[in-house]
């Protein structure tokens, strides 16, 4: 009797342990970030483009790279959406008769969630060279939608799967084609859900780098157009982390902490919608 | 006995202790078994969940084959002879006539059973750690009319030797076996008494309207 | 008359969404057949050569004379990820049964998201904290531990990273996956006198195992791609890795960092590629087999 209570309470206190790493390890990560980085968070850093001499430590910011993720993180979550909204509404209005086809779609999409976004880099790049383009914001914005797409799509799904048939069938009673139900009612009923959808998909677009690094290239300009390379937070940290000068690597800290407060806020963002979306939903 | 929603199964859980799960629920009162307070007590909880054998709605088989399902509360409590279990596993199979039917596949998966028998199963595990009192919520809310009848037939016969609690919202199936009718709405005990008065001579308005079904 | 034009523009509304529907279903099924026919045909040039079995258990990794050998790399994505598995699999299960069995309320609360938040950070960042903390750490004070030195960019310091960025990922499985376990299940446990530690080890464990397993091979696929984070601290040199201390060179860090060279020198494209597409099949093939085991089971019950 006492053997068993022992082994309960030791593994109690194991389980305990690995729950508070976890934390720790979070408010760790957190910390040594922001105590490397905010000493030399200055606002040139976020208003200025490289300027001369500034790999060698020399004046100037990254928001050439701060503005470069923007691009590219916005171009393909609206392309993303353009794409993911309608496919999950028709998965989940149009296709309800044809449950095999929609699951096949949906496991479909889980293997594309699941493949490493190098890979899609190394896809996007070899089409990127087929159609003759030059590393370019184009052919980032394509490679990363292709990327985020199914998490996307995955994501919509699981909101509107959560709405019962019922409202369907009495949208369906009082006449409506099925588009007007996708996007009169379905949409209207989940739109907090899909906000938060596609700030997830937004996160993942502007915090990959393996995406961007085969496809983008990298510049010190802001691009002005489709077809000119450009610069990304993750890659202007990656890049800068790797110089041997002190100066520049303290850089790469701050862009860090540049990269770590956007997604927090989106983080952030999402939990509140998550949130007065709980508690404005009808419940049935 | 009472219409749905009126607290029968939150009673059952009660005494079972069941609500100590949840960390949201307060238990306050006391429940006695004999002269014991099982509500505020130090003793282990487990001897006191052991004593009382549970039946929910639906059978729910542990992950294991159809003899660990019945061996494992004496595998629990330390008995671990192959020879005894085996013993103890035919006996309480037999006594809810289950033997017959699964003897040549003790080492099936439960889940492969149909419901009823799962249900009979469920019933030989509570039996097999040696309650004094078995707690059946609906026990045949799930069940086919055949399986059903098997089960009530069962109680019939295990109440000679056990104290069955048992929650139902059928009246007949109550009138069939109860011997003492507890009758509760919205959360309250109306009325109790010996089975037989109760249904012969309800005291309360309200017994007398549910009885002829002018609620549920 | 009005009526029916205003009929007719809702059903033509109503075909060009569903045509627009279709179009975007089309698109996104392409992808699949597009990434794998890409992949496939820009490798092809290589495997035309050497055959797959040569190229794979070669170590010579010499791309200036044509030699392309994917055994070093393929060791050390192995070696990192079944390392970053080891570290990661013990806390995911423990936290998760703690989270899902014991912790009250409030402990979920504040745990849900820690997880979420560390699913999100970039794995630049990772990359930033392993260059931070991890590195010095292991060539401060475990390589002296051990008797050895160590500049700390180590298939041990790609672990410790990867792990930490694996657990948020298998971790949500976890929890989602014991949360569906039936609570009746376990009451039926309980009310056979079993204890709450028992009930876990017998039947929550026991019901979740095809769950669990499926958990920890979605968990390996994803830590087999990662890119940025491992090719940070990992340290990059083409040789087999000899021990946990040494550096290692994935399979991922292969193509990240050599993508610039690639059209510049024979057969070098269609090395990466490959190695693109070798990373393609096993990712894929132990995401499906998790996903279809996950299915399996569930239909079992």
């Amino acid at each position: 009797m006492n053997r068993r209570k022992a082994e309960e309470l030791f593994f109690r206190v194991l389980m305990f342990l690995s729950t508070t790493i976890i934390l720790l390890v979070l408010c760790h990560i957190i910390y040594s970030i922001l105590a490397a980085g905010l000493p030399h968070l200055n606002w040139d850093m976020v208003s200025k483009v490289p300027e001369g001499g500034y790999y060698f430590g020399k004046g100037g910011g990254i928001l050439n790279a701060i503005v470069g993720s923007l691009y590219v993180a916005v171009g393909a979550t609206s392309l993303a959406f353009a794409i993911g909204l309608p496919l999950a509404l028709f998965m989940n209005i149009h296709l309800t008769k044809w449950k095999k086809l929609v699951n096949g779609i949906r496991f479909l999409m889980d293997l594309l969630c699941g493949i490493p976004s190098i890979v899609y880099g190394a896809f996007g790049f070899t089409l990127m060279i087929f159609f003759g383009l030059r590393t370019s914001l184009l052919a980032g914005i394509i490679t990363v939608t292709v990327f985020i797409v199914p998490i996307m799509i995955r994501a919509i799904d699981e909101v509107l799967m959560t709405i019962p048939r019922g409202l369907f069938e009495s949208a369906l009673s009082l006449g409506s084609t099925k588009s007007e139900i996708s996007y009169r009612v379905f949409f209207k009923q989940s739109i907090a859900g899909i906000i938060t959808a596609m700030l997830l998909s937004f996160g993942r677009a502007i915090g990959d780098a393996a995406s961007v690094l085969l496809t983008t290239g990298y510049t010190d300009y802001i691009p002005t157009s489709l077809n000119q390379p450009t610069a990304t937070l993750p890659l202007a940290i990656f890049f800068q982390l790797s110089s041997p000068i002190l100066e520049v690597r303290q850089r790469a800290y701050a862009s860090a902490v540049i990269l770590i407060a956007i997604i927090l806020f989106i983080s952030l963002l999402a939990r509140i919608l998550t949130y007065s979306y709980k508690k404005n939903k009808i419940n049935y | 006995m009472g219409p749905s929603g009126c607290g029968k199964t939150t009673l059952m859980r009660c005494m079972n202790r069941l609500t100590d799960l949840n960390t949201q629920t307060k238990v306050t009162g006391n429940i006695f078994i004999g002269d014991r307070d099982i509500l505020n007590t130090h003793d282990d909880i487990n001897e006191i969940r052991k004593m009382m054998g549970l039946l929910a709605q639906r059978p729910y088989p542990l992950p294991m084959n159809i003899f660990n399902n019945v061996a494992y509360g004496l595998r629990i409590s330390g008995r671990k002879k192959k020879r005894f279990l085996e013993k103890r596993v035919e006996h309480y199979l037999r006594q809810v006539n289950l033997w017959e039917e699964v003897k040549d596949r003790l080492r099936d998966p439960a889940a492969a059973l149909s419901i009823g028998q799962q249900q009979r199963l469920c019933l030989a595990r509570g039996l097999a750690v040696d309650p004094r009192i078995i707690l059946a919520d609906e026990p045949t809310s799930a069940l086919d009319p055949i399986s059903s009848q098997l089960i009530e037939e069962k109680f019939a016969e295990l109440k000679t030797s056990y104290t069955i609690v048992m929650v139902t919202h059928i009246l007949r199936q109550a009138r069939r076996i109860a011997d003492h009718v507890v009758f509760m709405y919205m959360g309250e005990v109306i009325e109790q008494g010996p089975a037989e008065e109760f249904f012969q001579n309800p005291q309360m308005e309200m017994t007398k309207s549910y009885l002829k079904g002018l609620f549920y | 008359m009005k009526f029916r034009a205003f009929e007719i523009s809702r059903k033509l509304r109503n075909s060009i969404h569903t045509g627009w529907m279709i179009a975007c279903l089309s698109v996104v099924l392409l992808i699949p057949l597009f990434l794998t026919a890409g992949l496939a045909i820009k490798s092809f040039p290589l495997l035309h050569q050497h055959p797959l079995l040569s190229l794979i258990f070669s170590s010579n990794w010499k791309p200036l004379s044509g030699e392309f050998g994917f055994y070093p790399f393929i060791v050390s994505s192995v070696w990192v990820t079944i390392f970053a598995l080891l570290i990661s699999i013990p806390i995911c299960l423990l936290t998760s049964i703690h989270l899902t069995q014991y912790a009250k309320k409030w402990v979920l609360k504040i745990m849900q998201p820690v997880i979420d938040i560390l699913a999100g950070i970039p794995s630049v960042i990772y990359g930033v904290w392993g260059i931070l903390v991890v590195i010095p750490f292991i060539s401060n004070h475990i390589a002296p531990m051990l008797g050895k030195s160590s500049s700390g960019y180590s298939i041990l310091a790609g672990a410790i990273v990867l792990s930490i960025m694996v657990i948020p990922f298998v971790l949500n499985i976890l929890i989602e996956l014991f949360n569906n376990i039936p609570v009746e299940l376990s009451e039926a446990s309980l009310s056979l006198g079993a204890t709450r530690w028992q009930t876990i080890k017998y039947v929550v464990l026991k019901k979740g195992l095809p769950g669990i397993i499926s958990s920890f091979g979605l968990g390996m696929s994803r830590a087999f791609g990662e890119t940025i984070a491992v090719l940070m601290v990992v340290g990059n040199v083409a040789k087999v890795p000899t021990g946990i201390l040494q550096p290692g060179y994935p399979l991922p860090a292969l193509i990240a960092n050599n993508y610039g060279e690639m059209m510049s020198i024979p057969q070098y494209d269609a090395a990466l590629m490959l190695s693109a597409f070798i990373l393609f099949v096993v990712v894929l093939f132990f995401n499906a087999g998790s996903r279809i085991l996950i299915i399996r089971s569930g239909k079992h019950n």
